[in-house]
């Protein structure tokens, strides 16, 4: 099973969470600065398998972990997942993710957590693996964002639309170079 | 109703959505806190509207703010009610935050129930999939009770969608409330075999999951995983399915094996990586990986064949071939049988039989081999027995008794013969004995088992060598029985040959026909003489004499150069510069003389060629020592010592030994001389080798043996060694280097080429082209009418269609006025026609599609048809256009020319230097050459220029000379040879169409005579 999805920046600053345990939140938030802190001090030439933090699990636990560029993307799992399983999932989550993004970035992430919720949902299911193959989840989210996408967001839509217009503070929004790093084509690894 | 949800919406729009809150709280750095408190009230306020889509977007930026750290428990009833929107993009999100933030002592959670269920039987699949993933995250014991009924309706959802998500949940299910495990269980177990793979592997899942927790309730299940996990595709199912075999394996030991089975393949595959570099560490496995021998699957057994290869050592060889051996006799299957097989000789004669310590031994597990039925490797096991037998002298009386004995049982083995090769041994044990025939304990029992009838059923060349060697055999036994002074055995012995032989002279082989006929005559003969009480076993053995001796290719190098003998002296006066030219075709070592070597000229004729050839067919005549190998005769007399410091190795003997030689002749000798030179002036030119012809300090020429491993003939494998060893050069090969970076052709650019209004249209051409696209470019501009018009044109020669021209022309207007409905329009000659569009008549011209506003320039396309392209052509046209000025406008005219070269015919093509020899050589080319003078520039610019200007491509270039190649359009080959001297460069050109040919040299001569 897995334990825990955490997806955080170079930084440890959280992009996604998602727990398939009840920690409280101020325990989420210690586990993902450990988990920051274990990942983040290892080099990127070195094995993507850790033996888990003292928080989660214990012993039973690994956290696998990929790094793409400003991301990290830890899955805390227990063994009875493989360690070569979880890697190639990672790594249909973030193709699924630039499927659905075309060319994912950072800023994806930031400003549509929801979203990637909604992808994650249909590749890990209350912490076992639900799919595996990349275009049976595209196809089921966009499945799903289409038919909501069409006649229910449109006013939702004009409404952002004249926001975007009026609102002062749009000008300032727009520079906000330093997070703006693409994920680089995904390279396998 | 309707003013409500504009009211709504107004509202919306000046609340913060998702985007808005990430952004306010990236802007506000230093204050996040802060700032974060105050969208929480924000959110309160939004909370207690009535608006649903308004609550939406507030739990969804709680969702947001849990991930901060923030807890959002206060909202769960909001939660709850944005769950239960009809909607489904509310209710999404609804989901999403309570699968975020519920756990089991939320105690809202009981008010989900009703809803839950509601959602869960909703007909829209994706409101039921919402559920199932939010359930998935929050259920409790209570829910799982009160909701494992519709879940396990579920299972049976008709979209696979629902029903992998249902399964998947049944796991949570399980652990909420165990009591459901058992009625769910067979429904579950059914789903294993769900036609969906994705349903498939939910199960899989589930019940590795509940496996692991108690493995022996589900070892009844492992036949059924088995199945799947032979049968599926999908990895995931396959780990899984490992990972529950490694649960249940300790219950169950049995299922060890299937699944080690996976991993050994891996480790075996793994072991022969780490071989290559550290072949000790793996060889302290070797007993495991002759265990996996044993194993049943057939690619694991393969594996570790692979890995024994690179373990043997002299100690343990005959171990493991023992062991290797079962095998072969257990094995069913020829697949893996004869694997086994090549496995067993591969691994004996690596390295040069380095292993093998004991060539008896090897002898009897040949012999045993042979045993095979239905092997197609006869012929592998036949080539060992040969390679032993001659280059192991002490082995040779072993290898003849065995041999003997496998003739005598020929018959043994010839079940198998039609259908498979292992007769072939037979063709091995037939020629030993015969060569050999001086160790056979009973050469006249061995002679008769040879001249059977039966023996007509073996295939040709077997017989072949049975009839030659039985010669071989009628010598020894002659001779032995003139010893016994009992003349009847000898003439009876005779007489057996006489009766034996015209039963093979009738074969339908010609091979088998001829050596019959011969022998038997020789035979008659031998009788004759025999009547006549003559002793001639003397005389029939010398035909026979001698010892074969097989020559590495790289024999000569190991022979050391006596002393005062300088090879590289000359022996007679050196040859004037025209002969060497004409010796380099032969032979270069490119290493000591790099200079000589040059691409052969086109110029070299057939009648050059033979000239030369007839001349060295002289000197060889005339030279005593010059013996060369021949299919037919590979025995020669030889009596001279001095053979034995001559390194044997390596020899392949494949097939020489197939036709054991008639006497040599004189004639032979020639005719195979002949057809080896011819051979070899075709390899080398094909291969664009050189060598060159060393010369001994008493001048005496040897040819060379095999041009290069890879392409030896068996005809040319085993040089008879002579007093003088034959030069068995191992051919320094001179591979022409491309053109380094240095000498690359320009990169096209237009060439603009203002001219005076006089020449306005007739201006010459000057192509340009890149040079390594395959089209034609000539391009050419004009002025006119004080800049008004400038036109640049390019032809490309259409690749698909050899007859087609398609000439770009763009148009540029230098002038101030507005130009409008321009036409083109070119007077068509015989030969080429501007394509019109269908219904126009011959003389139309064609609207140029665009207008063009001062200073504005534009491309147009034409396509000319050309029937034939061996001439150059000027076409003239004009181009009509309206000049509109503010006040006015005229009609104008602007007269031109388009020159259609021959070299715009012509399309870069690359050409392999072998492909470009082969092309020289068919001779269906026309020659011609041209000089020019007072060319002033280095060689590779001259190249640079003629590839770039004339669409030509270098095949190769030595020094200063150079092969080049293009094509026409309509595939006429041009090929050309440049050579410099000073700044004389001389072209001589080859061609198809001597017309063409003439056209582009006249233009190649044009374009340096502008430089």
């Amino acid at each position: 099973m897995i334990k825990a999805i955490l997806i955080f920046n170079n930084h440890g600053k959280p992009r996604l969470i998602r727990f398939y345990q009840y920690f409280a939140e101020d325990m989420q938030q210690q586990i993902i600065r450990e988990t920051f802190h274990l990942v983040s001090k290892r080099d990127d030439n070195v094995c993507n398998f850790l033996e888990g933090g003292s928080l989660i699990g214990g012993s039973d636990y690994k956290l696998i972990y990929r790094h793409y560029a400003t991301l990290y993307f830890v899955f805390c799992v227990d063994s009875s997942e493989s360690e070569l399983g979880i890697l190639d999932l990672i790594q249909v989550f973030v193709e699924t993710l630039d499927k659905c993004f075309e060319n994912v970035c950072e800023l994806d992430l930031i400003f549509h957590m929801d979203k990637v919720h909604y992808i994650l949902q249909e590749v890990v299911m209350g912490g076992m693996v639900l799919e595996t193959n990349m275009n049976e989840i595209v196809a089921q989210v966009e499945n799903k964002i289409s038919p909501s996408g069409g006649l229910s967001a449109a006013p939702a839509r004009a409404v952002s639309a004249v926001k975007n217009m009026n609102l002062p503070e749009i000008p300032r929004n727009i520079n906000i170079g330093d997070i703006n790093i693409k994920v680089p084509s995904l390279s396998p690894f | 109703m309707a003013l409500k949800i504009v009211k709504g919406s107004i509202d919306r729009m000046f609340d913060k959505n998702l985007q808005d809150l990430v952004r306010g709280i990236r802007n506000h750095k230093e204050d996040e806190a802060k700032y974060i408190s105050t969208c929480i009230d924000e959110i309160k306020q939004e909370l207690k509207q009535d608006n649903i889509a308004v609550k939406a977007n507030a739990v969804c930026k709680l969702t947001y703010l849990q991930m901060l750290g923030y807890d959002v428990s206060w909202a769960a009833f909001n939660i709850v009610e944005v769950m239960s929107s009809s909607k489904f993009t509310y209710k999404r999100i609804g989901y999403l935050a309570a699968s975020q933030c519920f756990h089991e002592s939320t105690d809202v959670i009981m008010l989900t129930t009703n809803q839950i269920r509601k959602d869960l039987s909703s007909p829209n699949q994706y409101d039921t999939g919402v559920a199932l993933t939010g359930l998935s995250c929050f259920v409790t014991p209570d829910l799982a009770r009160d909701l494992a009924n519709d879940i396990m309706t579920l299972m049976s959802h008709t979209k696979p969608y629902i029903r992998k998500k249902a399964v998947l949940i049944m796991y949570k299910v399980f652990l909420k409330y165990p009591e459901s495990l058992r009625p769910a269980f067979p429904r579950l177990k059914e789903k294993l075999e769900d036609p969906d793979p994705g349903v498939q592997s939910a199960a899989v899942n589930v019940i590795c999951e509940l496996a692991r927790r108690n493995p022996k309730n589900y070892l009844s299940l492992a036949p059924l995983f088995f199945k799947l996990m032979t049968s599926s595709t999908n990895n995931w199912v396959l780990i899984k399915i490992i990972k529950l075999f490694g649960a249940l394996t300790p219950l169950e030991p049995r299922l060890v094996y299937s699944c080690v089975h996976v991993v050994k393949y891996l480790g075996l595959l793994a072991m022969s990586k780490i071989l290559k570099t550290h072949p000790k560490s793996v060889q302290s496995h070797k007993d495991l990986i002759l265990q996996c021998l044993d194993d049943k699957d057939e690619s694991i057994r393969l594996r570790a064949l692979d890995l024994l290869y690179g373990m043997v050592s002299k100690k343990n060889l005959m171990e493991i071939v023992k062991k290797l051996m079962l095998h072969v006799d257990k094995a069913e299957g020829t697949t893996y049988r004869d694997e086994l097989l090549t496995k067993i000789i591969d691994i004996c004669s690596q390295s040069n039989y380095q292993y093998i310590t004991n060539f008896e031994w090897y002898i009897s597990i040949l012999v045993e081999l042979t045993r095979l039925e239905g092997t197609r490797h006869g012929h592998l096991i036949a080539s060992q027995m040969l390679d032993v037998a001659i280059r192991v002298k002490a082995i040779r009386a072993f290898a003849v008794a065995q041999m003997a004995t496998l003739l005598d049982n020929a018959h043994l083995l010839t079940g198998n013969m039609q259908r498979n090769g292992i007769c072939e041994v037979l063709y091995a044990a037939a020629w030993i004995c015969g060569e050999f025939s001086e160790h056979l304990e009973n050469p006249m029992q061995t002679l008769e088992a040879m001249l059977r009838p039966k023996v007509a059923t073996l295939p040709g060349h077997i017989q072949a060598v049975y009839v030659q060697n039985a010669a071989k055999l009628f010598a020894t036994v002659l001779k032995s029985q003139e010893g016994n002074t009992d003349s009847t055995a000898a003439q009876e012995t005779s007489q057996l040959m006489i009766d034996r032989l015209p039963l093979f002279v009738q074969s339908a082989n010609l091979e088998v026909q001829e050596r019959a006929s011969c022998i038997l005559q020789l035979v008659k003969y031998i009788q004759k003489l025999q009547q006549k009480d003559v002793e001639i076993a003397e005389e029939v053995n010398a035909l026979f004499a001698g010892e074969l001796n097989p020559v590495a290719p790289k024999a000569q190098k190991k022979v050391p150069v006596p002393e005062g003998l300088d090879l590289d002296a000359w022996i007679n006066e050196p040859p004037s510069e025209s002969e060497s030219e004409d010796e380099q075709p032969k032979a270069i070592f490119a290493k000591e003389e790099p200079k000589h070597s040059r691409p052969r000229h086109t110029e070299v004729d057939e009648k050059e060629l033979a000239r030369r050839r007839e001349a060295r067919k002289q000197e060889q005549a005339n030279n005593p020592f010059y013996i060369k190998a021949s299919p037919s005769s590979q025995k020669v007399y030889q009596d001279t010592p001095g053979v034995e410091h001559i390194p044997v190795v390596q020899i392949d003997l494949s097939v020489p030994l197939k036709v054991p030689g008639l006497p040599m002749s004189d004639q032979y000798v020639k005719l195979e001389e002949e057809r080896r030179q011819k051979e070899r002036a075709e390899k080398k030119k094909k291969e664009k080798k050189k060598r060159k012809e060393k010369r001994s300090g008493r001048g005496k020429k040897h040819d060379s043996g095999p041009e290069s491993e890879e392409d030896i003939t068996p005809a040319h494998q085993v040089d008879i060694v002579t007093e003088e060893m034959p030069e068995v050069n191992s051919l320094d090969i001179l591979y022409f280097v491309p053109l380094a970076d240095s000498e690359k052709l320009p990169v096209r650019s237009h060439r603009e080429t203002p001219k005076s209004p006089a020449e306005d249209g007739d201006t010459e051409n000057a192509a340009l082209q890149e040079p390594k696209k395959k089209s034609t470019k000539e391009k050419r501009e004009k002025k006119k009418d004080k800049d008004r018009d400038r036109k640049v044109y390019d032809i490309q020669g259409n690749l698909q269609d050899g007859s087609q021209v398609v000439v770009s022309v763009i148009f540029e207007n230098k002038g101030d006025s507005f130009l409008k409905s321009m036409e083109f329009n070119v007077l068509d000659s015989l030969n080429s026609k501007l394509q019109r569009p269908d219904g126009s008549g011959p003389h139309d011209g064609l609207t140029v599609p665009f207008q063009l506003p001062p200073g504005v320039s534009n491309e147009a396309r034409f396509v000319f048809t050309v029937q034939s392209i061996i001439m150059p052509q000027k076409l003239k046209g004009t181009l009509t256009f309206i000049v509109k000025n503010e006040d006015s406008s005229t009609h104008e005219k602007l007269d031109f020319k388009l020159h259609f070269t021959c070299t715009s015919y012509l399309i870069t093509t690359p050409c392999y230097s072998d492909a470009f020899a082969k092309l020289l050589e068919s001779g269906d080319l026309k020659g011609s050459s041209v000089r020019l003078e007072g060319v002033n520039m280095p060689f590779h610019h001259l190249l640079a220029r003629i590839c770039f200007h004339h669409h030509f491509s270098v095949v190769e270039r030595i020094d200063s000379c150079a092969s080049m190649y293009s094509r026409s359009i309509q595939g006429h080959h041009v090929c050309l040879l440049v050579k410099t001297s000073g700044q004389t460069v001389s072209i001589d050109a080859k061609c198809d169409e001597p017309t063409l040919l003439g056209n582009v040299l006249d233009e190649i001569k044009q374009t340096f005579s502008q430089c």
